[in-house]
Formats: C-alpha cells, structure tokens, sequence
C-alpha cells in the first residue's frame, strides 16, 4: 500500500491552500481529485470575484485558480493524483480511491478533507427529466468543455449562484427566458441582478416550479406563484417555452466520506446541511483528520482559501514541523476571515459556526 | 450546440475524437468529457431509470449525483460527465442497473 504524511481529498481553493501550507514547511503532501484539472469549482469561474481584496476580489475566479496552481506545481514534495475518486475512508487514516475501474489503497499520518459541496435539487413533477440540471453544471458545461446546455433557460435561485450564472449564460449567447425566486426577495448581491436585468432578464419573486412538461427531456416548465407558507396558488400557472430548467437552489457539503470514517457530524441549517464538527483549528473528531472549505460549512472561494490555510497549518504542527510564528500568521488569517464574515451577508455563516461552537 | 464566440473565454480550435453512441459514430473535442461530447451532439437522454425506465440525464456535471451513468467499453455505471472522452470509445446508454450485455 501506498503511504504519504498527507494526504489532501480535493483540489479546489480550500485543498490547494492547505497543500500550499503544509509544503511550505516541508511536508510532503499527496493532492487527490476526481476531476482531470486542478481547481474545483474555480475552474469554471468566468467573473469577477466578490470577496476581499487579499484574497483577490476582482480577479476572476479561473485566473486566482492559475496563480494557486502555479504556487504548488512542480513542487518536489508534491503528488498529485488526478481522475481519482476517493471511496472509502477508515479510521486509521487508509483511504480507497478509484481511478477508472481500478481500486487503491493510501495510508496518511494525517488527512485534510476539502471535498467540497454538491448541488441541491428542489422536488416538482418530473424534475429528474434531461434537461433539469444544477447551475454548477450548467456553469461547467459552458465555461470549461464550450458546450451551451440548450436555446431557452428557465433559472431557478436568485442567490448569487444563479445570478451569475445567469449573466454566463448570456454571455455565451444563451437565451434566459425568466429568473424565479421562492422568497419575497432576490438572495444574491443587488449588483449583480441588476446587471442581468439590464440585459433584459425578467426576475419574479415568490415563485417556484410546478413541473417540467416533456416526454424524454425538457419542453417546457410550468412554474406559479407562491403564498406566504411557500404553498403553490392553484390558478397562477404559467407556462414557460424552455429546454433547460436551470437549479441553482443552494448546496450541500458533502461529508458522506466523514460520516463513513466515524467522524462527528451536526446539522446545522445556515452552514447548508450536515457538517463535520470541527475545533477553531479545523481539526474533525478524529485524530489528524481535518476539514475546511465548502466540505465544512459552505461560504465561498476566499474563505475557502483562508480556512485550508488555517487547516494547513494545524495539520503541519500535528505533524511535527516547525511552523515559523505559528501564533500570529493563525491570528492574522482568523481576522481576516472575521473581516469577510462581517455585515448582513456574513449573518448567516456567522450564526452557523456559533452553532457549531468554533466562533463565541 | 458549442459556444461559438465568448468574451472571456477564448475556445481554442481543438482536435476532433471519434466514438460511437449506441453503434451510431459522434465526434467530440479534445478535452471533452463523453458527457459534455454527447449534449454538445445533441444528446440528452443518457440512461433510463431503473425501476419505471424514466430518461435520465446529467444533473451535477461533477461526479456527484451518478445521474449520468452509462455502459463505456462495455463497463456499466460509468459517471460519464468526469470520463475524458477517447478515441474509438464504445458508449452505450444505461437500461436500469447497467448489466453488462
Ligand atoms: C456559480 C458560482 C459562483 C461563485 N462565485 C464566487 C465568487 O464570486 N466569490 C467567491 O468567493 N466564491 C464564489 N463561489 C463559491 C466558491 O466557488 C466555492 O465556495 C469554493 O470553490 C469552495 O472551495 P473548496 O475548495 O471548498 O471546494 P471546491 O472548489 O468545490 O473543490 C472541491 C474539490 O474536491 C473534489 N472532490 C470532491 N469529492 C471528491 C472525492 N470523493 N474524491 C476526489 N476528489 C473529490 C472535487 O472534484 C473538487 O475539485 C461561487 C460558486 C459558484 C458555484
Ligand atoms: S452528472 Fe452527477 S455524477 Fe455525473
């Protein structure tokens, strides 16, 4: 069996900045992704980021992706493994990936999960037809293989996902026939919607999905109006001429291969679903197994960065390398994260990680 | 259905790949997932659902949902939005749990 001292599960911003840490100080690290590239959700990222400055904002998403690659690649203390799908995980730190039909074993002294999120669904008639598919695929089809997902969009989700992916979509010459929102207010920054309605997309509130209409992909989408209790008002249905209904109703961090180790896991609403429960240092339940980025509670790209720095450092301490002034870097990284969590959009993460007992 | 002018993003030209969708020969891009080379073809419905045989198609693009199983090189339940199309490739689409014909 193969061994390495870390092992990092995902390489979006969260798991490159962590490996980025822990080679810093001369560990060596082993980087594993299921996907063919480096990145994560940042590989499909046209626009310009939000977020502050240190960590790039107005930089576009795929261009703060290249710089972190650059900071890592040909490192000689680097594996990387890519088109590789971790499976399995067990308590003493062997953990089973996949490439292709091929199944292998690693053993890690220490492992810093940064798997991400994946895409919630809403439940209507027919939502698993072809054609009904996540903003992030959408996104991914689009802006990394050049493909467009079909003629007319139906967006579902006002949050700035669905905003922004909105604005990608006619920026690839797609049509996006209206913009729905269950809640009484758009979700996402005011920025962005306005600039999509400027390019004339219609956004209507408290509304939602009745159906997708088609035999064997998407015709159309019946959507209507919803009461105060979210409740559907029958009469209030219109039919929408479309080919993709596009959900970009909020995610989920995935933390199936935690729950399979034995970690401790907690459900908390405004982190997105169940997270692992972590210490202020990123350390999971079990001994030398971490958690950060989206896979930890989601948020976004610069906090995804910061909190695989913090993750990387604890494990390279756990691990015994000396980490020059530990103390203050830990300190200035906790306080830029509480500068990002600050104001009305940092609300909800705000209350989510006293939840989880990591911020007083 | 692929994007021809972007303002961002420059597609660069890229080389062609033959593989064949249920005996019918399509052409994907270099850099094409088999998933991403079928909806570029047109091709949506990717399997059938196991228990009341409904059309599935992708849903997350990212290895996640396992909605974009198909039969490739005659091995089922192949997330096909994460497999990097090659040349020659035998695609077939799912009927139910994918046994191997
Ligand atoms: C449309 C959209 C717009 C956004 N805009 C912004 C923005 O403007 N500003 C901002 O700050 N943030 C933005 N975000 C959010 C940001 O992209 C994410 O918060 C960030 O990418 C999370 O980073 P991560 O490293 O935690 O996870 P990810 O980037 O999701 O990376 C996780 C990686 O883990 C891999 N992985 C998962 N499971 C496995 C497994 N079992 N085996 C192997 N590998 C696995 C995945 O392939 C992936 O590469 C946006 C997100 C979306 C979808
Ligand atoms: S579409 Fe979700 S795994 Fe392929």
């Amino acid at each position: 069996m193969k061994t390495t001292e870390c092992l990092i599960v995902g390489a979006g911003p969260a798991g490159m900045r962590a490996a980025k840490r822990l080679l810093d100080v001369g560990a060596e690290v082993t980087l594993i992704d299921r996907s063919d590239m480096l990145g994560g959700q940042l590989t499909k990222q046209t626009h310009m980021f939000f977020g502050s400055e240190k960590q790039h904002a107005s930089k576009r998403g795929i261009d703060i992706m290249q710089l972190m690659i650059d900071e890592i690649t040909n490192h000689p203390k680097l594996t990387v493994i890519n088109n590789a799908t971790v499976v399995a995980m067990y308590k003493d730190r062997v953990v089973g990936y996949v490439i292709g039909e091929q199944y292998h074993r690693i053993q890690a002294k220490a492992i810093v999960l940064a798997a991400g999120a994946s895409e919630k669904a809403i439940p209507f008639e027919n939502n698993d037809l072809p054609g009904v598919y996540a903003a992030g695929a959408v996104q991914t089809l689009m802006n990394v293989y050049g493909v467009k997902p079909g003629h007319k969009v139906l967006m579902v989700g006002s949050g700035n996902i669905g905003l922004i992916v909105t604005y990608q979509l006619l920026q690839a010459d797609v049509e996006v026939v209206k913009l729905i929102e269950a809640a009484d207010s758009i979700g996402g920054y005011l920025v962005h919607a306005s600039k999509i309605k400027r390019l004339g997309v219609d956004i209507e509130t408290n509304m939602s999905v009745k159906r997708a209409i088609g035999k064997d992909e998407v015709e159309a989408a019946e959507i209507w109006r919803l009461d105060e209790a979210w409740q559907g008002i029958e009469g209030t249905e219109e039919i929408i001429d479309c080919d993709v209904i596009c959900m970009a109703v909020g995610l989920a961090p995935l933390t199936e291969l935690l729950q399979q180790m034995g970690a401790k896991i907690m459900y908390v609403r405004e982190l997105g679903g169940n997270v692992p429960i972590i210490d202020k240092d990123h350390r999971t339940s079990i001994e030398r197994v971490y958690a950060c980025g989206d896979m930890a509670g989601i948020e976004e790209a610069s906090s995804a960065m910061m909190t695989g720095e913090i993750t990387g450092l604890s494990a390279a301490l756990d691990l015994g390398h000396a980490v020059e002034n530990y103390d203050q870097e830990v300190a200035r990284l906790r306080q830029e994260l509480a500068n990002l969590r600050d104001g009305p959009h940092g609300e909800k993460i705000r209350q989510g990680l006293k939840k989880l007992g990591v911020l007083s | 259905m692929r994007i021809k002018e972007h303002p961002i993003l420059g597609f660069k030209p890229r080389e062609t790949i033959k593989f064949t969708f249920d005996g019918k020969t399509y052409q994907g891009l270099a850099g094409d997932t088999v998933a991403s080379a079928l909806h570029a073809a047109g091709v949506r419905k990717l399997s059938e659902s196991i228990h009341r045989k409904r059309p599935r198609g992708f849903y997350c693009a990212i290895g996640n949902c396992a909605s974009c199983n198909m039969i490739v090189n005659g091995a089922p339940n192949v997330r096909t939005c994460i497999t990097p199309l090659e040349e020659g490739m035998d695609v077939r689409m799912q009927h139910g749990k994918g046994r191997v014909e």
